[in-house]
Formats: C-alpha cells, structure tokens, sequence
C-alpha cells in the first residue's frame, strides 16, 4: 500500500510539473486577432523542401500569405490531386505529372510553368573510402558497395533519372540487385545519410542544403546520363483560392525566386 | 499488371517466421508474466505492450539509425553478420518480432492466468516439475489463448506496413511484401492491380483467420468435453 501512495504520489508530482511547464507555452499562441489571411497549401516535389521553405517564408512576410508546405514523390501528390486532395499549387519533379493533371481536368493548363531543372548527384558519406569525385559511376563497381539507394522509379522523378543514368553508363544489371527504392528522392537520401546504403541518387538541391554541408562528397551524374529533369507547377483547380494561387505561382517568376532556386542547385530554364 | 506470387510468398513467409519465433520467445515470457510475483512486473507488462501504442515509424527509425552502421550495436552487427540490418529479410523479421510482440504474449499471458491454480498446484504435489506441469497442465488447458496469440501474431505481421516502408528498401523477393507492392501501384496509379492484389490478400487472411477460429473453436469444444 505504502508504495502506491508513493507511486501515484510521484505521478501526480511529475504531472503538475508538465502541466507547469507547459503552461507559458499554451499562452504564447494565444489566438493572432482575425485577419483575412489566406493560407495556400502546396504540394511539392520532395527536391523542393529546403528552397521551398526558404521561398515560402519570404512570401509570407512580403504578402502576409501563410504557405502549408506537402512534400512528397511527384507521382504520389499526383496520385493524391488527382482524387481530390485539397492543394492550391503542386510543384512536380518533372512536366508529365502537372501534365497529366492537366488532362484529367484537375489542374489548370493555363498556369503551367517550368519553374526550374532538377539535378542529380551520386552521393556518398563524407567519411566513405569511395571517390566518386575523381572516379564517377565505376565506384559503383567497388565491393564496398552493398547497397545503392535511388527514389522508386515508379513514382518518382529521379528514380526514373537515376535508372536512364545507370542505363547510360551500361551498370544497370550489374547493379539492379542491390538497388534499394526510397519512397521519394528525400528517403533515398536518408537512405545513404544514415549509412545504411553505401552510395545514394539523390537531387543536388539536398546536398546543397545547409543542414547537408560537410557531410558527403558527391559527383554530378552529367546531364547527357538522363533526359533532363524539367520540372513544372500548376494550379488545381478545385482550389478555392484561385487568384491566390496564380499570384504565387507569378512570385515563383520573379527574379529573387530564380537566385534561391539557383542557391539551392536548380538550374533556371532558358527564357 | 499481373498479382506479384513472389510478394505473397515473402509476405506468408515472414509471418511464419515471425510467429513461429514469438512462439519460442513468447511462451516463457508470458508464463513469467502469468506466474511471477514480483513486484516490478508491471514495468515489464508495460514494455511488452508498448507497440501497440506506438507508432510504427518509431520502431522504423531505430533500426534504421540506432542500428545502422554509424552506432556501436549497429557495427557491432554488420562485424557479426556483413550487412547492416535495413534492407534484409533478418531486419524485416527483428522488426516484425518487435513489432508484434504484444499480440503474442499478452494473449499467451491471459490464458496461462486463467488456468485453475488448484490442478496447477496438484500436478506439483504429483511430483511432477514445472516443466512437465507446463506442458501436461498449463498448455492444453491454454490451447485457445495459444492459438489466438499465433493467429494474432501472423494476422499482425501479414498486415505491416509502416516498418516494412521505412527500413525495407522495396527489394523485390527479400522486402517487397504484400502491403508496400499494394502502395506502389496505388502511387503509380495501377489501381486495377491495387484490387487484384487487395483482394486477394483480403481472401487469403480471410481463410487462414475463419480456419485458425474453427480450430479454436473444435480445441474448446474438445476442452469441454
């Protein structure tokens, strides 16, 4: 008995104390006074996560927009668009899936851009005794290598350029088996980072991220390896944020947008 | 496209795996439950039941840093077996074990309390040790709860989806189960092969759930007889 007075003494002791210190926090959100402040929700290319961060913010205080940011596999958002998943603006990996989109009357062709070029990379941990840098696609040929992480060419982007680049550079079936799919471009990543595969395709727009500085060294797969990644955004038209939508879509335009894209490893099309 | 066998197999054949071993595993620990008088035990009950409450992801993150090559145990197992544990099969089956551990014991745990004290205590007055008195006693007297727990634990297994994503890679015959093919086509809109395979996974658990119920239900019958 006296050990569950003491028990249940001590609960209701570390309870308060999360209660306590949770209490400053709940007051802080205190709810902002009502505003007509749209909120847009955008569904984006997993490559997009550090530039369309960086993009988002600085709309929101120049427009005072609220930007919700979706990452994903191009073709999974597609797949969610395309059975009525509440986006305003999808930002695809490539031109075939707003395309596609576009055809199926879900997303609206007049506001199809090609806002930036995608770029691949293979990557390998900082610490790894690889060297692609100097060597290029043969490291994949090291024993070392047990594991090779691309994003599942089913659905995504880069899988598919990352699957054209190893046909390109005649590997593909003496690496196919040890192939491992991330779900997108971000899992294949993580895949490598984690260092449980050895070398990983990923976009150089994740190896540029800052949270990604210092940790691997990575070769630039040549742009004549696989078609180019083009990729574009739409509108949805289901959207009930229509102007809203397209005014995003002419800031993503802008010069300021094509330095950030530029900084975070797009290249910007050819006007 | 067609139903991918080679999925359905690796799917069966996981869960078996993983049943089989929470058998061995699962029945000492849950008689330990049952039986033991200690006074922390409830800790241990806690422990065992915490996948069910938490996310799967959890456990799919942990195997794949806490026990990827940039950690001690990590290292400690590719020394051991020269391959990390994401990715293979042995990942699948670790995490799957984990992951399906309380639908095992728990059940096993109830049935084992359930049984009379009295014919536990006379078998002991019999002379026969722990032992025999499990399997004499305990167990045919627990053969539902037994049952429920495997049948639990495949169903469970056969089901997973979240752990598979994470650390499995999508290799075909070694982690492509049932449920992240299923996603695939969905994702790359194949929905006419997203049925066929639902389906027929939908009839598949079926049968093996309704055959291992009305063997529960002949192993009570035959209990009460």
């Amino acid at each position: 008995m006296k050990f569950w007075k003491t028990f249940v003494g001590a609960l209701l002791v570390a309870s308060f104390l999360l209660i306590s210190s949770a209490g400053p926090a709940q007051e802080q959100t205190a709810p902002a006074p009502e505003t007509l402040k749209t909120e847009l929700t955008v569904a984006a290319a997993a490559d997009l996560s550090s530039a369309l961060k960086e993009i988002a913010g600085n709309y929101e205080k120049k427009t005072g927009v609220t930007i919700k940011l979706s990452l994903g596999a191009s073709g999974a958002l597609t797949q969610q668009i395309q059975n009525g998943a509440p986006f305003d603006v999808f930002f695809s990996a490539d031109m075939d899936y707003p395309r596609q989109l576009i055809a199926a009357g879900v997303a609206d062709g007049a506001s199809l851009y090609e806002y930036a070029i995608g770029e691949l990379v293979m990557w390998v941990p900082a610490n790894s005794l690889l060297d692609p840098e100097h060597k290029g696609m043969i490291v994949l040929l090291d024993p070392s290598v047990k594991k090779i992480a691309i994003a599942n060419p089913q659905h995504a982007p880069y899988g598919r350029a990352a699957v054209a680049a190893l046909k390109h550079a005649g590997l593909y079936d003496q690496v196919s088996d040890r192939l491992v799919l991330g779900e997108n471009i971000s899992q294949a990543a993580q895949f490598a980072e984690s260092g449980n595969a050895q070398v990983g395709f990923v976009a150089l727009a994740h190896v540029v991220a800052p949270e990604m500085q210092g940790k691997g060294k990575y070769w630039k797969i040549p742009a004549d390896f696989y078609p180019a990644l083009a990729q574009g955004v739409v509108t949805i038209t289901l959207s009930p944020h229509q102007k809203e939508a397209a005014a995003f879509v002419e800031y993503i335009k802008t010069k300021e947008t094509g330095k950030l894209l530029q900084k975070y490893g797009f290249t910007l099309p050819p006007i | 496209m067609a139903i991918d066998w080679q999925a359905f197999r690796l799917t069966l054949q996981l869960a078996a795996v993983v049943t089989v071993t929470l058998l061995i595993l699962g029945l000492p620990l849950a008689y330990w439950i049952a039986f033991s008088g200690w006074r922390w035990k409830f800790l241990v009950e806690a422990v065992v039941a915490l996948p069910i409450v938490l996310p799967p992801t959890i456990l799919g993150f942990y195997v794949l840093v806490a026990l990827g090559p940039h950690s001690p145990l990590g290292r400690w197992w590719i020394s051991l077996t020269g391959h990390t544990l994401a990715f293979t099969f042995t990942g699948l089956v670790i995490g799957s074990i984990l992951y399906s551990l309380p639908f095992a014991v728990q059940p096993f745990a109830a049935s084992f309390a359930g049984v009379d004290r009295k014919l536990i205590a006379a078998s002991a007055t019999l002379g026969a040790s722990p032992l025999r008195t499990f399997f004499r006693v305990i167990a045919p007297l627990s053969v539902s709860g037994l049952i429920t727990g495997a049948a639990l634990t495949f169903a469970h297994t056969m089901g997973e989806f979240g752990v598979v994503l994470m650390v499995g890679g999508n290799i075909p015959g070694v982690t492509r189960t049932v449920s992240i093919d299923i996603f695939d086509r969905v994702q790359a809109s194949d929905y006419a092969g997203a049925n066929q395979t639902a389906l027929s996974l939908l009839a598949l658990s079926f049968t093996l759930l309704a055959i291992v119920y009305g063997l529960n239900r002949k192993a009570w019958l035959l209990g009460k007889a």
